[in-house]
């Protein structure tokens, strides 16, 4: 019987909420391990479990993957959500690489001081609705299809949709403008394992908090102020 | 028409040398477009030909690819540099995202302020030495064998190359105390595609320059 994957990460969303939606989406069940002391962040350094002392790591299937984009790529192959060929799957990864590249903008909003995040938001939506939505859109406009590659479910369709929820948190009406967007945002989201992570109970954490900013920096050590970009 | 795969970028490394090398390594010719303007860049921006405004762009087998990883990605795929399976394709991927992460810190160092670049030159010996290399000596060791995934070479050799390279522009002595790395390094550079790039005359560019680095200010905008 395979055992299910174990996450390991801080008890918040950062690099690892992409993998958390990739994995629910699937359907695949998953236990996670909370950083929360330097102590068990030392030890686990120590244990070389974390091929570059970093974590996201991820223990599946035998393997302890580490670089969020590796992990994401594997399970995106294991569970048929990266096309069907060559092509499909380069669609789906210069996709992913815009809604990586704009949830990237967001990764450090948790630690700006309060000024900073004024700035960073509007600037992060400012690159949304003038750069990435618009292409997004297109490409829906464009096929006509329900789905971002091949007509088909994948796991471009799963990152643009928690690209949107993201943004959306940060300026409600983000998808004013992008009605093909806003249709899939509703169709992605009623899909059973996505409706089901979207619902209360489920591994999806919630916005960042002081808190979490907090036990980072206690377990990474990281002290230094944090600029936006 | 040629066919060939046309790369769209700046005169000069930048993130479209590992693809460069990729290409290379797999024996592909390719033709380059080099942009020396804003006004170009805004040209393909209002064509459409860069879906999210940026370069490299790569136009190959009909698509115009953007993302550096798509393209890279996609080359692997075509020309079987990317493992026998799911879980070598996993090992591929991780140690290119190492190596990348590594490349990145050289990537914007021609940008750095001047008073900053002593520091960051020691942050990339020292990431270089402590973090990533460590870990291939290690891979190589542990299997013995001459490449770092299935016993064949992949993308992931390809790219530890360009990166210990690049590094020994900026640090010459970074090997030393990786007689496995060394050993890496001399065999991969008497394979006959990868012996073909670095000769003169091939399309490998020179390391970054004070015009390179004011062409990719002017063109992209950045201060």
């Amino acid at each position: 019987m395979a055992a299910k994957p174990v996450l390991y990460y801080f008890n918040g969303r950062g690099k690892m909420e992409s993998i958390r939606w990739l994995l629910a989406a699937a359907g695949v069940e998953f236990e996670e391990v909370f950083l929360e002391t330097r102590e068990q962040y030392e030890k686990l350094l120590q244990s070389g479990i974390l091929m570059f002392q970093q974590v996201p790591m991820v223990e599946i299937d035998g393997m302890k993957l580490v670089q969020t984009r590796a992990i994401l790529n594997y399970i995106a192959g294991k569970y048929n959500l990266y096309g069907k060929d060559l092509k499909e799957r380069a669609l789906i990864d210069m996709y992913v690489g815009g809604t990586d590249d704009l949830m990237g903008f967001l990764l450090s909003f948790p630690f700006l001081s309060a000024e900073d995040k004024v700035k960073q938001c509007a600037f992060v939506v400012e690159k949304a609705t003038s750069r990435y939505f618009p292409a997004y859109e297109k490409v829906l406009k464009d096929h006509g299809q329900d789905f971002l590659v091949g007509n088909r479910l994948s796991w471009a369709d799963i990152h643009l949709l928690e690209a949107i929820l993201m943004l959306e948190e940060k300026k409600s009406d983000a998808l004013s403008g992008f009605p093909l967007l806003q249709a899939f945002k509703k169709r992605i989201s009623s899909i059973p394992t996505i409706k089901k992570f979207l619902a209360p109970g489920s591994k999806r954490k919630p916005i960042s908090d002081d808190k979490y900013v907090e036990t980072v920096r206690r377990v990474l050590r990281m002290y230094y102020d944090v600029k936006p970009h | 028409m040629s066919g060939k795969p046309r790369l769209t970028y700046v005169n000069g490394r930048g993130r479209m040398e590992s693809i460069r090398w990729l290409l290379s390594a797999a024996g592909v010719e390719f033709e380059e477009i080099f942009l020396e303007t804003r006004e170009q860049l805004l040209k393909l921006c209002q064509d459409g030909s860069l879906l999210f405004h940026q370069l490299p762009l790569v136009e190959i087998d009909g698509m115009k690819l953007v993302q550096c990883r798509a393209i890279l990605s996609y080359i692997a795929g075509k020309y079987n540099l990317y493992g026998k399976d799911l879980k070598e394709r996993a090992l591929i991927d991780m140690y290119v995202e190492g190596i990348s992460d590594l490349m990145q810190l050289i990537l914007v160092f021609p940008f750095s302020p001047p008073a900053a670049k002593e520091e960051n030159l020691a942050t990339i010996a020292e990431k270089a030495t402590e973090r990533y290399f460590p870990v291939f000596e290690k891979v190589l060791k542990q299997h013995g064998q001459d490449f770092l995934v299935g016993n064949r070479f992949s993308w992931a050799d390809v790219q530890l190359m360009e990166a210990i390279l690049a590094v020994e522009e900026k640090v010459p002595s970074v090997l030393s105390g990786f007689p496995q790395l060394q050993a890496f390094k001399t065999k991969m550079s008497n394979m006959p595609t990868i012996k073909k790039f670095l000769q003169p005359g091939s399309p490998r560019k020179p390391p970054p320059d004070e015009h390179y680095v004011a062409t990719v200010k002017k063109i992209f905008k950045l201060n």
